[in-house]
C-alpha cells in the first residue's frame, strides 16, 4: 500500500480542517469579560443549564462540607419530625435526617447519570459504526433494534432488574441495555449518509480502508450529535434510576438515593410530606439542568 | 387500503419475534443460575431443580427458544411461579385500570398540548410561546411519582377533593370510576403533554412559514380556520409520529404511576412479579405491553395514508 501511495505522490489526506472561527470574529478585539458576557447573552439556556448542574455536582462531591451529619444515622426519638433549625427537611421515620440523606443521594444520581451516557455513547457508536458500513449486516442487525426499542426502557432495565442482585452497577447496566439501541440508530442514519459523501468516496479511491474511513471521516461527524444525545440519556437516566429505587428495584436500600429516599416516604405521605418533597425537588431540579444543557448544546452546537 | 393493513400486520412479525427471543434471552444473558436467583435465597436445592425444570432451563438452549416461541403463538405465556395462575389470566384480571389510566392520561395529553404548541407557533417569541417552552421543558424534567405526590398533598390530603388512592371499575359508575382516575391521568399525562406540545409547536413553526399559508392569511380567511385546516392538517405527520412513540413513555409512566396511587394495573403486577421474581410473569408483561407498543405504531403508519394522500405502502 506504501508504494502505490508514493506513486500518487502524497499519503491518504486526513478530513480536511475545521473551520475554528469567521474572519470577522477574529478581528473583533474583546476584553474576556465582554466575551463572557456575550456567550452568556448568546446562549442563555447552555449557561442557566451549566451553572444549576454545576452547583449540583459540587453540592454532591463535597457533601461532608454542607453541614451534613452520618446520612445512616437513627435517632428513634427524633422520628418524622418536620422540618425545622438542626432538620432543615425534617427527619424520616427512623430519625435519619433528610437534608444529609438528600445531599448524598446526589452522588448516586451524578455517578449512574455520567456512567450511564458514556457507557450507552461508547458501545451503540462503535456497534452503530460498524453496522451502519455493512450492508448485509445492516438489514438484519436492523430488524433486531426495532424489536429491542418496541420493549419500553423502564420495562427491560426493570426486568433485567429482576435478574440481578441490587447494586449500583447493575442498575448501570440495566439502563445501558436499553439505550444502545437508541444509539446505533442516531450513529447509522449519520453514517449512511456519510458512506455517499464525495470526501468517503475520495478516501476510499485514495486507498484508505474501512477502519481508517470509519474514525477519521465517520467519527468527527458524529461528536457534536452524540454529546447532544448523551445529555439526554444522562437525564433520562437520571430519572430512570429514581423510579427503579423507588420500585424497590434499584440501588440497594443501605445507599441513599432521591428514588431510595422517596421510596421510604411513601407511606407517610399524609404524615411527613417532607420525606418526599425534598428529595424530588433535587431530582426534577438536576434532572431540568441537564436537559438544558441538553437544549443548549443542541443549539449552540446546531445539531439538527 | 386492506392488502396495505395485512402487509403491514406481516412486517410486525420479524419485531414481535425479537421481543421475543430477547424477553427470553434476558434470562440466559444475565450473570449467574436463572433458576438459582428466580428462586430466592432461602430456596432448597430441590426448589431450585423444580424451577428449572419448570421453565425448561434444563433443556438446550435452541430447544428451549423453539418450545418458547411455539408456546407464545399459540396465545400461551406460561404460568406464574408464585400464584400458579397462566399468566394470561393475570394480564387480563389487570388490563383494565391500565387501559383506562393510559386512555385517559392520552385524552388529556393530546387536548391540551396541540393547541397549546399550535398556539406557542402562531406566536411565536411571544410570552405565551415562552410560557409553553418552559411547560414544556420543565415538564419533560418531572420525575412522575414525585409529580403525583405532590397532586396527591394537594388535591387529596390537603383540600379532601379527590381520593387519595385506589381504582374503582366502571361498572361501579362513571363518576366514581372518573374521580378515582382524575390525579393518576394527570399526573402520568403531564410528561406526553410536553413531548406532544414541543413537537407540535416544531412542526407547526415549519408549515406556517409556507407560501399557502400567507396566501390563506391574505386572502381574509378566519386565523384558527387557516391555523386548523391548513396549517395543523399539514403539521400533524410529525405530531402523529410523536404521540405513538411517546406511548413508551406513557406505559413506563404507567407503572409507577400505578404505584403512587395504588391502582390493581399491569404495572403493578410487573412490580410485584419483580420483588418475588416470577419471571414468567414479567416476561408476559413485556411482551403484551410491547405488542400492544408495535400495533399503535401501525395505526400511526396508516394513519400517515389517510392524512398525506400521497403517501403510499
Amino acid at each position: 500500500m506504501s508504494s502505490s501511495t508514493h506513486v500518487l505522490g502524497a499519503d491518504v489526506p486526513g478530513p480536511p480542517p475545521p473551520i475554528t472561527a469567521a474572519p470577522e470574529a477574529i478581528a473583533e478585539r474583546l476584553s474576556a469579560g465582554a466575551r463572557v458576557a456575550r456567550f452568556v447573552r448568546r446562549q442563555p439556556t447552555l449557561v442557566l443549564g451549566v451553572a444549576v448542574l454545576a452547583i449540583i455536582v459540587i453540592g454532591g462531591a463535597f457533601a461532608p462540607a454542607w453541614w451534613t451529619g452520618d446520612p445512616l444515622e437513627m435517632r428513634p426519638a427524633e422520628r418524622l419530625t418536620g422540618p425545622a433549625p438542626g432538620h432543615w427537611f425534617g427527619t424520616d421515620n427512623f430519625g435519619r435526617d433528610v437534608y444529609t440523606r438528600t445531599i448524598y443521594g446526589t452522588r448516586v444520581s451524578l455517578i449512574v447519570g455520567a456512567t450511564v451516557a458514556i457507557a450507552s455513547l461508547v458501545l451503540g457508536t462503535t456497534l452503530g459504526l460498524v453496522i451502519g458500513f455493512y450492508r448485509r449486516l445492516d438489514a438484519v442487525m436492523m430488524r433486531v433494534m426495532d424489536g429491542l426499542m418496541a420493549i419500553p426502557a423502564i420495562l427491560l432495565a426493570l426486568a433485567l432488574m429482576a435478574l440481578m442482585k441490587a447494586s449500583v452497577r447493575n442498575v448501570i447496566v440495566a439502563l445501558v441495555i436499553p439505550e444502545i439501541p437508541r444509539v446505533i440508530r442516531v450513529v447509522r442514519a449519520s453514517v449512511l449518509s456519510l458512506r455517499e459523501h464525495t470526501m468517503v468516496e475520495g478516501a476510499r479511491a485514495l486507498g484508505a480502508r474501512t477502519p481508517r474511513i470509519l474514525a477519521r471521516y465517520m467519527l468527527p461527524a458524529l461528536v457534536a450529535p452524540l454529546i447532544v444525545q448523551a445529555t439526554y440519556i444522562c437525564a433520562s437516566a437520571i430519572l430512570f434510576e429514581a423510579y427503579l429505587s423507588f420500585l424497590g428495584a434499584g440501588t440497594p436500600p443501605h445507599i441513599p438515593s432521591w428514588g431510595n429516599i422517596m421510596a421510604e416516604g411513601k407511606t407517610y405521605v399524609q404524615l411527613a410530606f417532607w420525606i418526599i418533597l425534598f428529595p424530588g425537588l433535587f431530582l426534577a431540579l438536576t434532572v431540568l439542568a441537564v436537559n438544558l444543557v441538553g437544549d443548549g448544546l443542541r443549539e449552540t452546537l446546531d445539531v439538527r | 387500503m386492506l392488502p396495505q393493513i395485512a402487509r403491514r400486520l406481516v412486517a410486525t412479525i420479524p419485531v414481535m419475534g425479537v421481543v421475543a427471543i430477547a424477553v427470553f434471552a434476558l434470562l440466559h444473558v444475565t450473570p449467574g443460575d436463572p433458576a438459582v436467583i428466580i428462586a430466592g435465597d432461602y430456596a432448597t436445592a430441590e426448589d431450585i431443580a423444580k424451577i428449572r425444570a419448570k421453565l425448561g432451563l434444563d433443556q438446550p438452549f435452541l430447544t428451549q427458544v423453539t418450545i418458547w416461541l411455539g408456546r407464545i403463538v399459540r396465545g400461551d405465556l406460561g404460568t406464574s411461579i408464585y400464584s400458579g395462575l397462566p399468566v394470561a389470566t393475570l394480564i387480563g384480571q389487570r388490563a383494565e385500570a391500565t387501559i383506562a389510566l393510559t386512555l385517559f392520561a392520552m385524552i388529556i395529553s393530546v387536548s391540551v398540548a396541540v393547541p397549546l404548541g399550535v398556539l406557542a407557533a402562531w406566536r411565536k417569541g411571544s410570552l405565551v410561546d415562552r410560557a409553553v417552552m418552559v411547560f414544556a421543558v420543565s415538564g419533560f424534567s418531572m420525575p412522575t411519582f414525585w409529580l403525583g405526590f405532590v397532586l396527591v398533598y394537594v388535591f387529596a390530603v390537603s383540600f379532601h377533593w379527590l381520593p387519595v388512592q385506589g381504582f374503582q371499575p366502571i361498572e361501579r359508575g362513571a363518576w366514581p370510576f372518573l374521580r378515582h382516575l382524575i390525579l393518576p391521568a394527570v399526573t402520568l399525562s403531564l410528561v406526553y403533554m410536553a413531548l406532544i406540545a414541543r413537537m407540535t409547536r416544531a412542526s407547526m413553526l415549519g408549515v406556517l412559514n409556507e407560501d399557502y399559508i400567507r396566501t390563506a392569511f391574505a386572502k381574509g380567511l378566519a386565523p384558527r380556520w387557516v391555523l386548523v385546516r391548513h396549517a395543523l392538517k399539514n403539521a400533524s405527520l410529525p405530531i402523529v409520529t410523536i404521540i405513538g412513540i411517546g406511548f413508551a413513555l406513557l406505559i413506563g409512566g404507567a407503572v409507577v404511576t400505578e404505584s403512587v396511587f395504588a391502582l390493581p394495573g399491569l404495572g403493578r403486577l410487573t412490580v410485584d412479579a419483580i420483588i418475588r421474581r416470577d419471571y414468567p410473569v414479567i416476561q408476559g408483561v413485556i411482551l403484551v405491553v410491547s405488542g400492544v407498543y408495535v400495533l399503535i405504531n401501525l395505526v400511526v403508519d396508516l394513519l400517515y395514508v389517510v392524512l398525506d394522500p400521497r403517501i403510499r405502502y
